[in-house]
């Protein structure tokens, strides 16, 4: 698995308008690195390096971001149609960047990431606050989920439609179907570190998550302290998901498919759940990536367009082969 | 006394107005198994779960081997403490196996790896209820005795002291419902079981409480709570009652009229 996301990242970064080798790819990479002092022109070392390797690498870590909270949520919630975004949080994150594009507020101080990750935030605290700091049922947070998210995406067409304009609001619908151009490194930084942070307390809640297999009472009965667990892995989750969303924008699909499609491979027990979707989320946000940037080079098809054409097929096969024999 | 292991002081439970559980006081004494019997709806999976520490009493207290459940952490009581639900279902595809292996949850910390007390206490559950043959099944594709029969393992493979059975036996088949019973008593276990069947509870149980609105109407030997005139009132049915031949127990004969 580590293999293929080497590879695919090897790709995304050879593949571009601008014409590199492979060969060339390499040695910039190695040379960024630190590891070789190869002679090539600046200008491919400086695309390879600043521009394409951050942008796969941000792209291979939100793949995987988001496929690790949808897998936890669907745990939590027991409902297979959990993702990143049923606790409201890509509908605050856009209410956020609405703020800043259409209303300048934080007048150029407050960045668009900043404002999409407040808004965010505060759709998750309101979701948490609605259903009783997540001491109440899986069916209660969804449709406190649902409210928050219909709440704020209220909030985002009224103030879209009272004072923006056609370009401001095309714009935001750009920014939410998620693109990976202006990535860098401080992205990538900051990624990385929420992600490891996230995956690590994840694979430590790992058993317990299995003891969530029959039901919150149950799980209790098995000796998980219910409420404390699920509440600290919603704080996961939604820290994970509005770094991304707040990055790249709203990337849909990943995280409702890529779990479904690891649990497949690997079985359902979370220990290795957890891991396989990362890794499958990553493999898979690269290549959308490539897909975006080979099917239309003139114009910029958003990501999230992309990972639901290339995804919904796959995830076609998955069902069918998976299909109870009846 | 030493030998007490569940003692519930006081006990009531409601949710909005109603009450549920009111007033109930018991004790059951260890490796003793008692039966608990009364209508639908009578309170007898809210008082389980009361015991069990999964709802918290409006009032009155538990105490387990002396402790007060409420000053216990969930995985210190679940390693004394076992639960089978009356009905637990689950979407996902796990084998038969890695469910009884879930009953080890309390046991194991994070990231300890799989021990071989782990293992023996999952194979010694499973040939328990007679899963060996089907042991890598997957849990969609069990019957609903089979699925109870994996419960009932994984409480097992909880290794605990004290066991909570709601309905165990109601989806299996007579040869399965005597072989679980027989089990349950025969068990080093403190065990309180809520059945239906009065004469399988009579059968099995060292004794039996009686609930009925919410509270508790009797706890006692079978031969003392078996009788016609408590059926009547508390079931509302007319039935003869008659010391079985072999056992003595109390023999229950229902009447159609
Ligand atoms: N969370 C709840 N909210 C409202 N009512 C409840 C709740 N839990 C239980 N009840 C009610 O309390 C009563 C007792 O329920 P309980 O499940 O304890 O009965 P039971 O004796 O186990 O019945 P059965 O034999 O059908 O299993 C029922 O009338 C039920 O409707
Ligand atoms: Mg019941």
């Amino acid at each position: 698995m580590l293999v293929a996301l080497a590879f695919v990242v090897a790709l995304a970064t050879t593949i571009g308008d601008y014409r590199i080798g492979f060969g060339t790819v390499v040695l910039a990479i190695s040379n960024g690195l630190g590891l070789t002092g190869a002679d090539i022109p600046p200008i491919q070392e400086s695309v390879v390096w600043d521009l394409r390797l951050s942008r796969a690498l941000v792209a291979a870590l939100s793949g995987a971001g988001l496929a690790l909270c949808g897998a936890i949520l669907q745990a939590l919630l027991r409902n297979p149609l959990a993702e990143p975004f049923v606790l409201g949080v890509s509908a605050g994150a856009s209410t956020g960047a609405v703020c800043v594009i259409v209303l300048g507020i934080g007048a150029g101080s407050l960045s668009l990431s900043m404002g999409a990750f407040a808004g965010a935030f505060s759709a998750f605290a309101l979701v948490a606050l609605l259903s009783n700091g997540a001491t109440s049922g899986p069916n209660h947070t969804i449709l406190a989920g649902v409210a928050a998210a219909q709440l704020f995406n209220a909030l985002t067409s009224y103030i879209v439609t009272t004072s923006g304009n056609a370009q401001q609001a095309r714009d935001v619908m750009f920014w939410l179907l998620g693109s990976f151009g202006g990535v860098r490194w401080p992205d990538f930084q900051l990624l990385i570190l929420v992600i490891v942070f996230g995956l690590a307390v994840c694979l430590w809640m790992a058993r317990t998550l299995d003891a969530f297999t029959f039901g919150d009472e149950d799980a209790a009965a098995l000796g998980v302290p219910v409420a404390r667990i699920r509440l600290v892995l919603f704080a996961v989750t939604a820290m994970i998901t509005a770094t991304i969303v707040s990055m790249v924008g709203a990337i849909g699909f990943v995280g409702l498919v890529v779990p479904h499609a690891a649990r497949y491979i690997v079985g359902p027990l979370h220990l290795r759940l957890l891991p396989a979707s990362a890794a499958l989320g990553a493999v898979f946000m690269v290549l959308a990536d490539i897909a975006s940037r080979v099917v239309a080079t003139q114009q910029t098809v958003p990501i999230g367009v992309v990972t639901a054409l290339v995804g919904v097929p796959f995830f076609a096969i998955i069902l069918y082969r998976a299909r109870p024999s009846t | 006394m030493t030998s007490m292991t569940i003692r519930a002081d006081n006990l009531t439970w409601g949710v909005g107005q109603k009450t549920i559980v009111r007033d109930v006081s018991l004790r059951v004494e260890k490796n003793e198994t008692l039966g608990l019997i009364g209508p639908n709806g009578s309170g007898k999976s809210s008082l389980l779960r009361l015991l069990a520490g999964l709802k918290r009493p409006r009032s009155g207290q538990v105490e387990i081997e002396g402790q007060n459940i409420a000053s216990l952490s969930r995985r210190a009581l679940a390693r004394q403490l076992a639960f089978v639900q009356q009905s637990a279902a689950s979407d996902t595809n796990l084998s038969v196996r890695d469910v009884v292996k879930l009953g080890r949850t309390p046991h194991r910390s994070a990231l300890s790896g799989w021990s071989s007390a782990d293992e023996a206490a999952v194979a010694a559950a499973i040939a328990r209820v007679d899963m060996v043959a089907r042991r890598g099944q997957a849990w969609q594709t069990l019957s609903g005795g089979e699925r109870q029969r994996v419960h009932i393992a994984r409480a097992l493979a909880q290794s605990p002291t004290i066991m909570f059975l709601d309905e165990p036996t109601n989806h299996l088949d007579i040869h399965h419902q005597i072989e679980i019973l027989r089990m349950v008593r025969d068990l080093d276990l403190t065990s309180v079981v809520a059945l239906h069947d009065l004469n399988l509870a009579s059968m099995f149980c060292d004794r039996i409480a009686v609930m009925q609105n919410g509270a508790l109407v009797a706890c006692d030997l079978p031969s003392k709570v078996m009788t016609e005139s408590l059926l009547h009132e508390v079931f509302r049915i007319k039935a003869e009652v008659s010391p079985d031949e072999s056992s003595g127990r109390p023999h229950i004969r229902f009447c159609s009229e």
